[in-house]
């Protein structure tokens, strides 16, 4: 069984002789195994994760029968663009897309606007009051006031059915505060204040003119982490909004997806063909919704990764 | 905040003359903060202010906080409930499952992948892994609706008529594996970062003492995430009772109902769907309150086991 996997692997996927070796060190027999070992099984996670994306793919190409009686594995197969074609003219999917972009777009700008001043107004040492502000923003990480004294606050607001319930309740995230701010006091040095305040520079002027065109990486990071937290957002939808054309992309998503509103297919389908047919539907529209994210994603990867890792050294 | 001017001629007191200068000198820090304070105040305090709903009768008339006391009444109720058993074992159940597997999980995959060699594999393992992590709740739950269709899914077609997302015993490891595949990767990330800070020495110290590829593992990178480790398992118990609301509420249907009722949904259906909000405001506190006391017993614990604390 083990030379059967070694065999496959010959074609396809990372090979054992590239992994770490010490220099100058022969390898042991053992050490050969573990090698082995180690790969077989990363080869196997990697499988797992990448054949289900690439099945949706696929089968959002696919004769919808062929799909239904599993003879899709590997490439499409009776390759149509019929359920991509009513995808297009289904306008609640559009309507959704928009909301999505709008809500999103401002929500994250007004999201920078609010966090990043005030991750720096926490990073400057000299500003006693600082330790008591932080404790007011993180007290509220670990407690909330639970749903329903937000609902009836967001009801007296006037925020419910609007639309900026998606973008104020949520303008200031506390624990995006905390990774800029520690990307403040590690990467703007002390002897920077210092000679802007020898020099007259308020903190105004220090902020804007001198930390904001330092900070790209950490506001590129943080407004990533906005945009996919809007962009993914089926909560908000779903406890204040009533009205289906402020819905946005995710709530849409599950009426489709979930609750199983697929538009009919035409007139003359079996009731099989038809559920075929509503599924092949399913699998472009979650291509057609998730694609934006994981195509640009690989290209912003190493912006993600700071930030996980500036938030990982404070905590 | 509302005095921004400069320092008085004479002031009388030393209280006052301090705050004068403290205002003097960083009005623009306070006006930098000031939007966040705003927000926190009304979004975050607000609310924390109108939990005592739970103890009063909800009036419409009189507003968040002006119906008649009425004590414990809403939690004995939900002591008394007959969902009561069901709910807290459900909720309990399911993320001590998650924690766990979700815990362990991105940890063996960072010892794994830190044993890559070549930076290409190594980009292109953690490319993959990370990217079921932007997939939203919506198309997971999705996905595993048609991945799990009684004889036409990916998988369903294996387990028979029946679709397993209607098994409540199924339930459970449906909802931690699928949380484990699509975050186990990002969740990886902070153990990667903590692991390539190790010194090169060690391994080399390590090796000349013969140490195999499994002792490095055992003895140099284990102990090297330990720290990390111990700070995220702590923020986990903080939300011990905290079992997400969305995938729950979107995996529920009637036939798994028994096994997939957790807190956060029973609050949603009876707060949002039957408006008995004094009711359900009661449970959301009961919830929180479990939440804040397990994240102070793992926190104390971990600090006197390792020195390890969040705070």
């Amino acid at each position: 069984m083990a030379f059967a996997a070694q065999h496959s692997r010959s074609h396809a996927g990372p090979r054992p002789h590239r992994f770490r070796r010490a220099r100058g060190q022969q390898k042991t027999t053992r050490d050969r195994v573990v090698d082995f070992v180690i790969a077989l099984i990363l080869l196997l996670i990697v499988v797992a994760i990448v054949y289900p994306l690439w099945f949706i793919v696929i089968a959002s190409f696919s004769d919808p029968a062929a799909v239904a009686t599993g003879q899709v594995n590997l490439v499409p197969k009776g390759f149509t663009l019929a359920g991509y074609a009513k995808i297009l003219t289904d306008g609640r999917i559009w309507t959704g897309y928009r909301n999505t972009i709008v809500y999103t777009v401002i929500g994250t700008l007004v999201n920078l606007v609010v966090t990043i001043p005030a991750a720096f107004a926490m990073s400057r040492p000299e500003f006693k009051p600082r330790r008591i502000i932080m404790f007011l923003f993180t007290f509220t990480m670990f407690f909330s006031g639970g749903l329903i004294p937000s609902y009836l606050l967001m009801k007296q607001l006037g925020l419910l059915n609007n639309m900026w319930v998606f973008i104020l309740p949520g303008a200031f995230g506390v624990y995006n505060m905390i990774i800029a701010r520690s990307f403040f006091e590690q990467s703007i040095p002390e002897e920077l204040r210092d000679s802007a305040r020898v020099d007259g520079v308020s903190y105004f002027g220090f902020f804007f003119r001198i930390v904001l065109p330092l900070s790209s990486a950490i506001i590129a990071v943080i407004g990533l982490y906005c945009f996919v937290g809007h962009w993914n957002d089926y909560f908000t939808g779903l406890i204040y909004i009533r009205n289906q054309d402020q819905q946005p992309l995710q709530n849409i998503l599950q009426m489709i997806l979930l609750a199983n509103q697929t538009e009919q297919g035409s007139a003359g389908m079996t009731a099989a063909q038809s559920q075929n047919f509503a599924d092949q539907i399913k699998f472009g529209i979650i291509v057609v919704s998730t694609l934006p994210l994981l195509v640009i994603y690989p290209f912003l990867q190493k912006y993600f990764n700071k930030g996980v890792m500036i938030g990982a050294l404070k905590g | 905040m509302t005095n921004s001017n400069p320092v008085p001629p004479r002031p009388r007191t030393a209280w006052y003359r301090r705050l004068a200068e403290h205002f003097r000198l960083y009005w623009q820090l306070w006006v930098l903060t000031l939007p966040a304070i705003a927000f926190i105040l009304l979004f975050a305090y607000v609310p924390m202010y109108g939990v005592q709903l739970a103890f009063r009768e909800f009036d419409i008339t009189k507003g968040l906080t002006g119906g008649k006391w009425v004590g414990l009444k809403y939690f004995r109720r939900f002591f008394n409930d007959p969902l009561f058993g069901e709910i807290i074992r459900n909720t309990f159940r399911i993320s001590l499952w998650t924690l766990t597997m979700g815990f362990i999980a991105p940890i063996i995959l960072a010892l794994l992948i830190n044993q890559i060699g070549s930076k290409r594999i190594k980009g292109f393992v953690q490319t993959i892994t990370y990217m079921p992590h932007f997939i939203s709740t919506v198309v997971m739950v999705s996905m595993l609706q048609i991945f799990l269709a009684p004889n036409t899914g990916l998988l369903g077609r294996f387990f028979g008529r029946e679709s397993e997302m209607g098994n409540p015993s199924a339930f459970t490891p449906i909802y931690w594996i699928s949380e484990v595949w699509q975050h186990m990767g990002w969740n990886c990330i902070i153990y990667l970062a903590a692991l390539s800070s190790v010194d090169v020495a060690l391994y080399e110290a390590a090796k000349i003492d013969g140490a195999g590829r499994l002792q490095l593992i055992r003895y140099v990178d284990i102990p090297a995430i330990m720290p990390t480790a111990g700070v995220l398992l702590i923020l986990n118990m903080g939300s011990v009772l905290g079992v997400g609301f969305e995938k729950v509420w979107l995996m529920q249907n009637t036939l798994n109902i028994t096994a997939s009722e957790v807190i956060s949904t029973y609050t949603y259906r009876i707060g949002i769907l039957d408006n008995q909000f004094s009711y359900s405001t009661a449970i959301g506190l009961f919830n929180s309150v479990v939440n804040f006391v397990f994240l102070i017993v793992a926190n104390t614990v971990a600090r006197r086991i390792s020195d390890t604390s969040i705070f």
